[in-house]
């Protein structure tokens, strides 16, 4: 009896001690991943790496390209990533009585999700790039990312159309008002909260991919304006951390893009947290 | 009446985009399994099918080629299993930690830095890897180069952490309370009501974490392009290798011909790989629908 209690106590003290093991152990991993990049990458930071591009003359090395290519393509991407994302969460929730169509094109946006981005990267170069012919470009670039970000704007979406209740839908076409009046004035409005968190998710999916745009947006350090750009080849913010690091061997300028990216990614966390509590908040008062 | 017309016009036409616009996805997918297939199946011929899935020897730009996959499919399947051993213990402890023995602030401070943790873009992780994982295990194992298959899968192993927190402890909370109290009124403690009671009831969705981070390392490239030395070896642990996705990702920017072919093939079997990872995952996610 006596052995019995002392085995559960060990037991009692071990699981529990290994679960708190864990969790430090993550969250140390975390902070250190941070705290290492950011003591690293401030030495570095200077006015003149963030505005300027490289210059070979001079030897000096500006990010000011990459990070206009990653605005234009982010930018470019929720271009077309919205209509149609939005558009085919519509069709799911407010159209769709086939329940097996449905099914259908759930399981394909779960697929999608599920494709790792080199193959998008591979195949958008084939489609885009050569198909299509628009070279290695921002654009094909774009487009790849707007096939990878799909499932997460459909998603997101639904699930906030979801949420808008049923009266309010009944009470519209009460009034008179046909389905797409309805959509566009009154299910639409309610759960923009919804789309903007999509959005936000997606961006912060967009800024941090890069085996997708090794092949598609290439490698270019040039500066361009927004419509020059998009018809040629640029680096995006991670293309050109993995450049600098791998190939060129410049990891100053590896940690500051590295350090840019980790601050991105905290403010979309913040911004994505905020925003759906608030969301949460809203629901609970109606 | 002419107004009426137009409405019931527009009616029509959002009906038709809108269905248009959902149907697109499935396009999409379709689309994306043709290209591979189209474009990876002539290569398999061309090496023949034995030769490219079980042949040992990749040289792509040698005198006398040979494109054999083996090792770079048996590197990604070690590698993946490598990161589920080290990133499985790590991700349930820390959520059945969350989920029920954390307090209120310690769960939100430490789930925001799992949320942190799934936003770091694959390239840092990699580059960080590579400028500290990969010099200490040099130093550590006294290795000529520390880029290895070990370095590859302590990186998965934290990439993959994220998923399976989120996802675990998801499942663990789910679980009805009054499984808690039973086990508690039956005199078990809190950890043993946790780990024998609760852990059981939720593992299926456990299981389905456990689907997801398969998928999450099986498909990462950069990261492990960058620690895990990129030659094609066969796998061993201190070895320098090749991912599936790390041998597409590496040759694609100079190949031509029956070269570039074979690297659409691995991609085709890595996307079969992926299929069959998702089609494991819907059949789990059904039985557990059902069993609800």
């Amino acid at each position: 009896m006596i052995s019995n209690r002392l085995e559960r106590c060990i037991y009692h003290n071990v699981m529990l001690f290994l679960a708190f093991m864990a969790t430090v152990f993550t969250v140390f991993i975390v902070v250190f991943i941070i705290g290492y990049v950011l003591i690293r990458a401030i030495p570095h930071v200077s006015w003149e790496l963030l505005s300027t591009k490289p210059s070979y003359i001079n030897e000096t090395i500006g990010l000011l390209p990459d990070i206009l290519n990653t605005v234009y393509i982010v930018f470019a991407t929720l271009v077309f990533v919205l209509p149609l994302g939005v558009g085919a969460a519509v069709y799911l929730s407010e159209y769709a009585k086939n329940i097996k169509v449905k099914r259908t094109i759930e399981y394909a946006i779960e697929s999608l999700a599920g494709i790792p981005s080199i193959i998008y990267g591979l195949v958008g170069m084939l489609i885009f790039c050569q198909y299509m012919s628009l070279k290695t470009s921002l654009l094909a670039g774009a487009l790849t990312l707007t096939i990878m970000n799909l499932p997460t704007i459909i998603r997101t979406t639904q699930e906030s159309l979801d949420s808008v209740p049923i009266s309010y839908r009944e009470g519209a076409f009460g009034l008179g008002a046909n389905k797409w009046y309805t959509i566009r004035t009154v299910v639409l409005p309610c759960c923009i909260d919804g789309i903007v968190t999509g959005c936000i998710l997606a961006v912060g999916r967009m800024l941090g991919e890069s085996a997708a745009l090794l092949f598609t947006a290439g490698f270019a350090h040039k500066l361009n304006g927004f419509i020059d750009a998009l018809s040629s080849s640029g680096s995006t913010m991670t293309v050109a951390l993995y450049v600098y690091a791998k190939e060129q061997g410049r990891f100053d300028v590896a940690f500051v893009i590295a350090a840019i990216m980790l601050l991105m990614s905290l403010m979309i966390n913040y911004t994505a947290g905020y925003l759906s509590k608030r969301i949460q908040r809203k629901r609970l008062v109606k | 009446m002419k107004n009426r017309i137009q409405q019931d016009f527009t009616d029509i036409l959002a009906k038709g985009i809108f269905t248009f616009l959902g149907y697109l996805n499935i396009v999409f997918v379709v689309v994306i399994c043709f290209y591979l297939i189209i474009s990876g199946i002539p290569a398999i011929f061309k090496v023949g099918f034995t030769d490219f899935i079980f042949g040992t020897r990749w040289a792509s730009t040698a005198q006398d080629r040979a494109f054999g996959i083996l090792p770079f499919i048996l590197t990604s399947v070690y590698g993946t299993f490598g990161a589920l051993l080290i990133g499985l213990p790590l991700g349930f402890f820390t959520s059945v930690y969350l989920a029920k023995f954390a307090n209120k602030k310690v769960k939100s401070f430490v789930e925001s830095t799992v949320d942190l943790l799934a936003g770091i873009p694959s390239v840092v992780f990699g580059f960080i890897g590579m400028l500290v994982l990969v010099p200490s295990i040099q130093y550590v194992f006294d290795l000529p180069d520390g880029s290895s298959l070990l370095a590859a899968i302590l990186v998965l192993s934290i990439m993959i952490l994220p998923s399976i927190i989120k996802v675990s402890i998801g499942a663990i909370q789910s679980v009805p309370y009054e499984y808690e109290l039973g086990s508690l009124a039956l005199g078990a403690n809190r950890v043993e009501t946790v780990y024998k009671v609760l852990v059981p009831a939720a593992r299926r969705g456990i299981s389905i974490a456990v689907v997801l981070g398969v998928g999450r390392a099986i498909g990462e490239a950069m990261a492990v392009m960058m620690v895990a030395g990129n030659v094609a070896n066969m796998p061993g642990i201190f070895e320098s290798v090749r991912f599936l996705t790390t041998a597409v990702a590496s040759e694609m920017s100079y190949s031509s011909g029956l070269q570039r072919e074979a690297l659409f093939s691995i991609a085709l079997v890595l996307f079969i790989f992926i299929m069959a990872i998702n089609a494991v995952l819907n059949l789990v996610m059904k039985k557990r629908g059902k069993t609800k």
